[in-house]
């Protein structure tokens, strides 16, 4: 299949440029186009019309021409795989920026690649197949450490068949792109395998029995999202928002807090600022369930909103990618993209470059269809050798003008599990994370009964009811009884709904703690408030809210935290005994 | 040997092709009219035809005028003698004085690689309540105004730029009237900040596609400032100029619209400018400040829309105060964690209680009787408007902060405010009986 397709360049509009071939051309290939300075710029066929290949440029075109040679090979866009990918900070091409900052300084400069993996580190390799096992796509050959991690060394994603292994390298150091196994298949024909391996990031890296349901609670620590509208292992949401609404907060407490062993946080198309942030505080981050820092669990893939938008739209599947190879070693990993709005865009670019046949909010047709296979590759897989490993994606949306109404929005809502809606009027009023509790909706059983989830969204939905009617009839024309679930709505919402993102204890509550404080806010506003008028009503509730505050700041084993909560238990029992 | 084409195939709105060939993408030239010479660069190659966008418009040109070509992009000449200077959007004085001279720059350089760039941690201290105390402005930040014409932008904006205390400001202006250009020219000179402004002006009366080139000659210019190691701050006003100047070209190339008229990639036009501002490892930083229009109010129009979700926070202006709904600055968790122990609390209790007390100036309307609560609220609506939100105010974040612990103490119980316990006993003002 390989072999180079050469070519010279006869149009250039801005990312797109249409070359004539001198024979063959393989469709999604990548390759160069040759700037005559000498910088190559990496490119992709997307469409092929005759001898005309169409590329779209994954760098600035500025300085091309006509008659520019381009130079392709009948690969598809890939990344490589191997030790070393925890803690790296990528481009959405695999670019390592740190080094891209040590070649050319404060820029990217278009046409600086650097291996996404280096082959100057050595690994300390330990062989766990013995000569002459029989090995399919996806076995461990063998294990080196990385961080906290045993990393796997898996033979070849892309091989089809049996193969026996011949030779295995012995314990000791190798660089990933030492051989470290010769195998030979039913037809003698033999192969050298290495710890690296590359794989083309628009095909699903999926070598598993089966796929399994995904029902096992992924703890963020958010407590609204963990107690009311949770995510699973191997599940998918989306948390669309307008802007300012709390999106980005809310991935990068989740990137933190989450209970999950590998996080890909997959930067498309927004702030720098946002990701320099992560990049700054992520390394000095303790993560409390291993002891070392949280950068060894993470790798970011950044493709800003001033980098090339072609390779925003590849950075995703970057992402996806690297993020399904972890799972691969049985993992659990947790893709965190934000926008996904912006890789909508970048598609949208793309297509009207190409002059396609425009959809809604001139979206390109295939829209839902490219949104729907992304979130597929989340999951949950029942592995080779009978482990699991689990994919969870969540992604954000960021609609033109915070109207859910528009094609990304609901493209993504017809294929995720949970819906994390975020309100203009909750950010406004300083309500975090602004996610609607009436809007939103999740399809997960999380880590409170359902009942007692049921009940509560009942509560919600009936304050809210209230409310409405209060702007019709007035605080006087309100029956005390029907002001009360008002007030006890408020004092859920504002006592455990609300969390306090800047802050270390409030910022992050263990499931432990949130079933605990469910269950007293449960018996808060289950009490009898009878006989009480609208002030007196007022008054017990704003004092219950203040000691549950109180108690949501102070540490778990702290003194406050038993003496608001014997406050509250004081209070509940006094409430009990005030009622006849 | 300068090489001259003459071949014009076509001309269309701005847009002029010719025969010509080793041409760039993106790459400047000049074309020779009846009108004088304009600058005009290469946005499509097909074949030997090149298409022009025509700095100065098409009017006037004619199917035999010369074209030259510079085989490089758009430059600005830097050095220090730009400061205290005023240029059109080619970079041409406006100030009857020499051109500019200096080492060329190319604008539109490559994206500062992420690794490189700061956390951004120095608060800009304004002495705006609105600001300091409940959406602090930060050191490299790209924040815009959003307002509607009558409201005063451009006095906030120059307000800001003053006290902001930068090195270097560099003015730029895209469509602005000539008024508002000799008020900030005055606004700078009684500031003292004149001898170190820099200022590319494209008024209404000029030709659009130079609007689009302000943005990038001033970052371009205070991005080399800063990497010089100067705290740069970029004034823009008004990026909606620069949004519809874009929406006319696109246009007139007949490029599928997204949204109302705006083409697909607006989001990625304007985020390529406002992501210039940057703190630099080991070097100087730039601030961008902007000003948007919002055309009929509307903040889901797709210039503020989009401009929303790039910066880092707006102000809306409306009313002639910042309010404080909308109103945000996504950098303020940098810094505010360091002024002092209940600036967040602050800034979070007043915010919650004022959203309350709009709620019970609804009902208020509505003709409900107010409950005490409703009182408690609708008393300190008005004091938080009277002594925090008025715009003339001008108190240092320390008096402002013990101003709003006054006015609570004055409306609520402490427990009201839901602010913890901790901070109230620090700082609740307990009267004396
Ligand atoms: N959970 C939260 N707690 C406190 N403040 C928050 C929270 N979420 C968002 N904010 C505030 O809102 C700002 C904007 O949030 P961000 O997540 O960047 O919005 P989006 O990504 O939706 O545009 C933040 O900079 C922060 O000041
Ligand atoms: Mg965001």
């Amino acid at each position: 299949m390989s072999g180079r397709m050469k070519g010279k360049i006869v149009s250039v509009y801005g990312s797109l440029v249409i070359a004539e071939m001198e024979d063959r051309v393989v469709q999604n290939s990548v390759g160069y186009c040759h700037r005559s300075d000498g910088t190559r710029l990496l490119s992709e066929v997307i469409r092929v019309r005759g001898q005309l290949a169409d590329l779209q440029v994954f760098e600035e075109t500025r300085g091309l021409k006509t008659g520019d040679e381009v130079e392709f090979r009948a690969e598809m866009l890939s990344v490589v795989l191997g030790p070393g990918l925890l803690g790296q900070v990528y481009d959405g091409l695999q670019n390592p920026l740190p080094e891209l900052a040590q070649r050319v300084g404060y820029f990217l400069a278009p046409g600086t690649y650097v291996p996404g993996l280096s082959t100057a580190v050595t690994w300390d390799f330990t062989p766990s197949a013995k000569v002459g096992d029989s090995v399919v796509a996806g076995d461990t050959l063998g294990t080196v450490p990385e961080g906290i991690f045993t990393h796997r060394i898996m033979a070849p994603f892309a091989w089809r068949g049996r193969y026996t292994v011949e030779r295995i390298a012995s314990a000791g150091q190798y660089t990933i792109d030492a051989e470290i196994a010769t195998v030979v298949d039913a037809q003698g024909e033999r192969r050298v395998v290495t710890m690296q391996q590359t794989w083309p990031v628009k095909v699903p890296l999926n070598v598993s029995r089966r796929r399994l349901l995904p029902t096992e609670p992924l703890v963020t620590r958010v407590r609204i999202v963990d107690s009311m509208f949770p995510i699973v292992r191997g599940g998918t949401y989306c948390i669309p928002g307008p802007f300012g609404a709390g999106k980005t907060v809310l991935q990068q407490i989740t990137s933190r807090h989450a209970e999950i062993d590998v996080v890909v946080f997959a930067a498309c198309g927004e702030r720098a600022g946002e990701v320099v942030e992560t990049l700054r505080d992520f390394p000095k981050l303790i993560d409390p369930r291993t002891g070392r820092s949280l950068m060894e669990r993470t790798i970011i893939v950044c493709n800003t909103s001033a980098m090339p938008v072609a390779a925003r739209e590849a950075s995703v599947y970057t992402a996806a990618t690297l993020a399904e190879y972890y799972r691969q070693m049985g993992l659990d990993v947790l893709l965190l993209a934000d926008s996904t709005s912006r890789w909508a865009q970048a598609m949208r670019e793309l297509s009207g470059r190409l002059e396609e046949i425009p959809g809604e909010e001139a979206f390109p047709a295939y829209l839902e269809s490219r949104i729907a296979a992304f979130y597929e590759r989340a999951g949950v897989l029942e592995l080779t050798d009978g482990q699991l490993g689990s994919l969870t994606i969540g992604g954000t949306v960021s609609p033109a003008g915070g109207n859910f109404e528009e094609p990304v929005t609901q493209g993504t809502l017809k294929v995720v599990g949970a819906f994390l809606g975020l309100s203009r009027a909750r950010s406004d009023a300083r309500r975090y994370p602004a996610i609607d509790p009436l809007d939103s909706w999740s399809k997960y059983r999380g880590i409170i009964e359902p009942a007692k989830v049921l009940q509560m969204r009942r509560l919600l939905a009936q304050g809210h009811e209230v409310r409405q009617m209060m702007t019709v009839v007035g605080e006087e024309g309100t029956s005390a009884e029907d002001f009360a679930i008002a007030l006890k709505a408020d004092f859920f919402d504002n006592c455990f709904l609300q969390q306090n993102a800047f802050d270390d204890v409030d910022g992050a509550t263990p499931a432990e703690r949130q079933r605990f404080v469910f269950d007293k806010a449960l018996q808060v506003v289950e009490l009898d408030l009878a006989g009480l008028d609208k002030t007196q009503l007022r008054e017990v509730m704003v004092r219950a809210a203040d000691w549950f505050r109180n108690w949501n700041y102070a540490a778990s084993g702290s003194s406050e935290y038993d003496r608001y909560l014997h406050e509250i238990d004081r209070f509940i029992a006094d409430r009990q005994q005030s009622t006849p | 040997m300068r090489k001259y084409y003459n071949s014009i195939r076509r001309i269309a709105g701005n847009v002029v092709t010719v025969d010509a060939q080793g041409v760039g993408y993106d790459e400047l030239a000049v074309i020779t009219t009846s009108r004088g010479e304009s600058l005009a660069q290469v946005i499509g190659l097909d074949g030997h035809e090149v298409s022009l966008q025509v700095f100065a418009g098409s009017q006037g040109v004619s199917n035999n005028d010369r074209v030259r070509f510079l085989h490089r992009p758009m430059q600005v000449p830097f050095s220090e003698n730009l400061l205290g200077r005023v240029f059109d959007g080619s970079a041409r004085p406006r100030d009857g004085r020499v051109p500019a001279t200096g080492t060329p720059l190319d604008i539109g350089s490559p994206v500062v690689n992420p690794i490189r760039r700061r956390m951004p941690d120095k608060m800009i201290a304004t002495g705006i309540p609105m600001i300091d105390v409940f959406n602090s402005l930060v050191e490299s930040q790209k924040l815009p105004i959003f307002s509607v014409a009558g409201e005063p932008y451009n006095e906030l904006l120059a307000r800001i730029g003053l006290q902001a205390d930068a090195d270097i400001i560099i003015l730029g202006g895209m469509g602005l009237r000539h008024d508002d250009y000799l008020k900030f020219r005055d606004a700078f000179e009684q500031g003292g900040v004149l001898g170190r402004a820099i200022l590319f002006v494209h008024t209404a009366a000029d030709p659009v596609v130079e609007c689009l080139m302000v943005p990038d000659l001033c970052l371009a210019v205070g991005e080399q400032f800063a990497l010089q190691g100067k705290r740069v701050l970029v004034l823009l006003t008004d990026m909606t100029a620069f949004a519809d100047a874009l929406k006319e070209i696109a246009i007139t190339m007949e490029q599928i619209p997204s949204n109302r008229g705006y083409p697909g990639d607006l989001y990625t036009q304007m985020a390529k400018r406002y992501e210039k501002a940057v703190d630099f490892d080991e070097a100087g930083s730039m601030t961008v400040l902007a000003c948007v229009t919002m055309p009929g109010n509307d903040v889901t129009h797709p210039v503020p829309d989009n401009t929303g979700y790039i910066t880092e926070g707006q102000f809306y202006l409306h009313n002639g105060r910042i309010e404080p709904f909308g109103s945000l600055s996504r950098l303020k968790q940098q810094v505010n964690g360091a002024t002092r122990d209940d600036h967040r609390a602050i800034m979070d209790a007043c915010i919650q209680l004022y959203a309350l007390c709009r709620e019970s100036r609804e009902k208020r309307d509505m003709g409900f009787e107010a409950s005490p609560w409703d009182r408690k609220l609708l008393k300190y609506g008005l004091l938080f408007e009277q002594r925090i939100m008025d715009l003339s105010i001008n108190l240092p974040l320390t008096a402002a902060l013990d101003r709003c612990w006054e006015i609570l103490a004055e409306c609520f119980e402490p427990a009201e405010t839901g602010i913890r316990r901790a901070i109230v006993e620090k700082h609740w003002p307990y009267r004396r009986e």
